[in-house]
């Protein structure tokens, strides 16, 4: 009899526990109010819920190496993976998770975030900010004929397949004769030099790349192609002869967008000093603003050292035009009126507000140290996610239901224990979900409803042999007994050979999955409890109360 | 008292032909479906490439939505309805796009958005769920996905080596591995999509299939104890089956009712993990009589027990009870034999 005490007890204890730690607690949650993210107590249930259910972004992040070898990738995307995390933290999500996975990648998951193409452009942005005076020697118009030959060289001509004699004709024209734009004079001279300078006159007359596409922008050192020339010339800067014959000293950016006149979408190019001023290494701050006449800045403090930088080499440079340069493009070009001293701006064009502040932020955040590329992306709006949670518990629910009518239609009396050995088995298991902050995902859900039907199982197993007990003509006691003993060891393998999947699953599964093998083991492990541990106590505790039963309604 | 299959005496191992007939007759077919339509339907997480589930306000006009994507440079997509008239799903996964995203995943992704936001009008649509793959990430998931089959399967093999004689064992895991066969040729047919929660499906079946079986063959085994002088193993493996026969039908049905609750309740997104599982339950009850059975009685017919062995290993005690188990034990064995 103690014996029997002790089980109802340990059963009653584990169900106290459950209870509290699904209780509804207070926690302390990072919540957004009216578009602002606030730090907030919150009243919910502790179980955490997948991105596939409250919706959010997962993405999978690798150094991105097209452009230059990372030597320790490990070591990179470790100091890669602080910038991230104070980004994400400045942008305001609920509870993001930033990760390294193994050496070669960074997991970022951020749960309900509705604007997903901003979230990555924030997570991923290198935000490397250089400082650059443009060029005013004509570099490029001196170096077009050299460039051409290259170019040629390497069979990159775009200018003849596209109906060459127009756009030669416009390019060259534009190029050479154009002086109704002030700011062309100059350098229509320098290419009109150009022409007489070089030996090699006659190829870029002929129509080279350059000759025939550039025309030079409305500030020195800016240049101006037609958008459907984009790729050839981007395959032609990134030509290792035309960078060897780049003129000492400069480097070529390209513009943030491109350019739309009229019909036609032109992109802007930059000739400009190789060496920055300053970079963003020396910024303490950065904010975003409202310029009544700029529109939308972002503002920046330097610190003492970058200050006094800036202060002598702007100083240098009055009346010279100072590129702005994010990510090797340029943002804008500003001409230098005056020396700049700790405090400056960068001017967005027509850049919306949200533009600024995202900018503020990643450039307060510091640069990436090493560029990153996405190699997996999943997002999931919050709806669907709430669609899946309703599917899920009507899925749930009517599983139960049917499975509550076979038992008590089938096993009556018996059955009913089951029932309620059942609604144990569910408490318990979503407990040490919770318990083990498990996260509840969809294939989880599924996971959940079937390890009902595997819980039902043992039940099953053992009420047939019962039966079979009873048949044989024992008395009810000794059936009971019997039926335990003998369903036992089926009971115990096939739980095992299971749980040894739902492992294997969690080893290899990412996310969601992980989530149904989780779901699965916990499952498991409740219904081998319940099935043998709380139905025996349960058929105990019957046998206690209607002493010498001859019949037994299973 | 409601009872099903009663004392039932039929006679399973005696129709060993026509089962097998019938199995491969149907993994037959399901080669068959494979060499027609060539590739088997990977999801987007394997193959590397773009999805995008759309909600639209009015149900649009699919050969619009193709055009449309068609003149955005994403040329090969495939279009779907998902569940209601106003969602679609856009899976764009041609080698040149999945090639594209080497250098990062989310660029077509973009391009859709932006291709159809212009088309439609913004506001008129939303995406509510975006999966973009890498080709590296894909190919290592397919990786990661064949090894936790073949890791699980030798892992049950082992359990099952330890736990039973190795006869049980080895027939246990040929009608796993025959289960799964099934079950691949009815992904195939039925031209499921196979994802990482339809690999869940299968591991969770060739888990639930080694019970089946195993419940039989602990009958067996017990069985074998009280064998009468003179019965053939065919009479034991059919009496076990008899035995566990309302045990088979009864869980074979709760299991199946909350499946189907999946497959008719539970949404798109888990429907074909609920196919799978719907179909495996099935199968697995079919092959631990049909294919569990017959293919014990061969080996044990190629590798008969020793008359010692037979009082030996193959009556070996199921081992020690768990923790939780009430222990009383051994002294049930001689009992059991009644």
């Amino acid at each position: 009899m103690a014996n029997l005490k002790y089980r109802v007890l340990l059963i009653v204890g584990l169900l106290a526990a459950s209870a509290w730690t699904l209780f509804p607690r207070t926690v302390i949650e990072r919540v957004k109010r009216d578009g602002v993210f606030v730090y907030d107590t919150v009243k919910r249930v502790p179980l955490k819920r997948g991105l596939d259910l409250q919706g959010g972004m997962h993405l999978t992040l690798e150094v991105d190496e097209s452009k230059q070898a990372v030597a320790d990738k490990s070591e990179a995307l470790d100091r890669a993976l602080k910038v991230v995390r104070q980004r994400i933290d400045e942008f305001g999500v609920a509870e993001p998770v930033v990760q390294k996975v193994g050496d070669e990648r960074l997991i970022v998951e951020l749960p309900g975030i509705d604007d997903a193409a901003r979230a990555q452009d924030v997570v991923q942005k290198s935000a490397f900010l250089e400082f650059q005076i443009t060029d005013k020697t004509q570099a490029l118009e001196k170096s077009v004929a050299r460039f051409d030959e290259i170019a040629r060289a390497a069979g990159i001509t775009t200018g003849d397949k596209l109906g060459g004699d127009t756009i030669r004709k416009t390019g060259v024209t534009s190029l050479l004769t154009q002086k109704t734009d002030s700011t062309a004079t100059d350098s229509a001279k320098a290419a009109g030099a150009t022409g007489t300078d070089t030996t090699t006159k006659a190829p870029a007359q002929t129509g080279g790349l350059f000759a025939s596409n550039v025309q030079p922008g409305q500030l020195p050192g800016m240049y101006i192609i037609p958008e459907t020339a984009y790729s050839a010339f981007e395959r032609a800067f990134a030509l290792q002869a035309i960078q060897d014959a780049m003129p000492p000293g400069k480097v070529v950016r390209w513009g943030v967008d491109s350019l739309v006149n009229g019909t036609q979408r032109f992109r802007a190019f930059y000739m400009l000093d190789s060496r920055p001023i300053i970079t963003g290494e020396v910024l303490t701050d950065a904010r975003p603003s409202t310029d009544p006449v700029e529109g939308n800045v972002v503002q920046f403090t330097l610190n003492n050292e970058g200050a006094r930088r800036f202060k002598v080499e702007t100083g240098k440079h009055v009346r010279d035009n100072m590129a702005i340069v994010l990510d090797q493009r340029v943002v804008t070009a500003p001409v230098l009126n005056s020396a700049i001293g700790r405090n400056g701006q960068i001017t967005l064009g027509g850049g919306s507000l949200q533009a600024a502040q995202d900018l503020a932020l990643v450039l307060r955040a510091g640069a990436l140290p090493v560029p990153l590329k996405v190699a997996e992306v999943r997002s999931i709006g919050a709806s669907l996610g709430q669609d899946s949670i309703n599917k899920g518990a009507v899925a749930l629910v009517i599983s139960l239901l049917l499975i509550v009518t076979i038992m008590i239609g089938y096993y009556r009396f018996a059955g009913m224990l089951a029932v309620g050995g059942l609604a144990l088995f569910l408490i318990y298991t979503l407990a040490m979900l919770a318990g083990f902050q498990a996260v509840l995902t969809l294939p989880g859900l599924a996971g959940f409803v079937l390890s009902i039907g595997i819980a039902v199982d043992a039940n099953v197993l053992i009420f047939e042999r019962i039966r079979e007990e009873l048949d044989h003509g024992k008395s009810v006691r000794l059936s009971i007994d019997e039926g335990f003993k003998h369903a036992m060891s089926a009971i115990v393998d096939t739980s095992a050979t299971t749980i040894l999947s739902g492992m294997v699953l969690y080893q290899y599964g990412t996310g969601p999955v992980r989530g149904f093998a989780v779901t699965l083991i916990a499952g498991l492990v409740a219904s081998l409890f319940t099935a043998i541990f709380v139905s025996k106590t349960f058929f105990l505790l019957w046998m206690n109360r209607s002493r010498g039963a001859q019949t037994l309604s299973i | 008292m409601i009872r099903i299959f009663h004392n039932s005496k039929y006679e399973f191992v005696r129709h060993w032909r026509l089962a097998a007939g019938l199995t491969a007759a149907f993994i037959a077919a399901g080669l068959v479906t494979f060499a027609i339509t060539g590739s088997v339907n990977y999801s987007i997480e394997f193959t590397g490439g773009t999805l995008m589930q759309v909600e639209f306000k009015q149900a649009p006009d699919v050969g619009v939505i193709r055009s449309t994507l068609d003149k955005a440079g994403i040329t090969g997509a495939e279009i779907q309805q998902f569940g209601t008239p106003t969602e679609y799903t856009i899976r764009a996964r041609d080698e040149k796009q999945v090639e594209a995203q080497a250098a990062g995943a989310e660029g077509i992704s973009k391009q859709i958005e932006t291709a159809l936001n212009s088309q439609f009008g913004a506001g008129a649509m939303r995406v509510v769920r975006t999966e973009a793959v890498g080709p590296k990430v894909g190919a290592e998931l397919r990786q990661g996905a064949f090894l936790a089959m073949i890791i699980t399967s030798i892992l049950t093999m082992i359990y099952l080596g330890i736990r039973f004689d190795w006869r049980f064992g080895l027939a246990a895991v040929l009608s796993t591995a025959h289960d799964i066969l099934v079950t691949f040729a009815f992904i195939k047919m039925m031209n499921l999509e196979v994802s990482l929660t339809v690999v869940a499906a299968i591991l969770t079946l060739l888990g639930y299939s080694a019970n089946d079986t195993i419940i039989i063959f602990d009958r067996v085994r017990e069985d074998l104890r009280k064998r009468t002088k003179g019965e053939s193993m065919a009479a034991v493996l059919d009496r076990a089956i008899n035995e566990t026969l309302p045990r088979s039908v009864m869980t074979h049905a709760t299991t199946l009712a909350a499946t189907l609750a999946l497959l008719f309740f539970a949404g798109e997104v888990i429907r074909p993990f609920a196919w799978v599982m719907a179909f495996g339950v099935f199968v697995a009850t079919f092959s631990s009589i049909y294919v569990a059975g017959p293919l014990l009685l061969y080996i044990e017919s190629k590798f008969p027990r020793a008359a010692s062995e037979a009082a030996g290993r193959a009556m070996r005690d199921p081992g020690t009870p768990p923790a939780t188990a009430p222990t009383k034990p051994r002294a049930n064995e001689r009992a059991g034999a009644r």
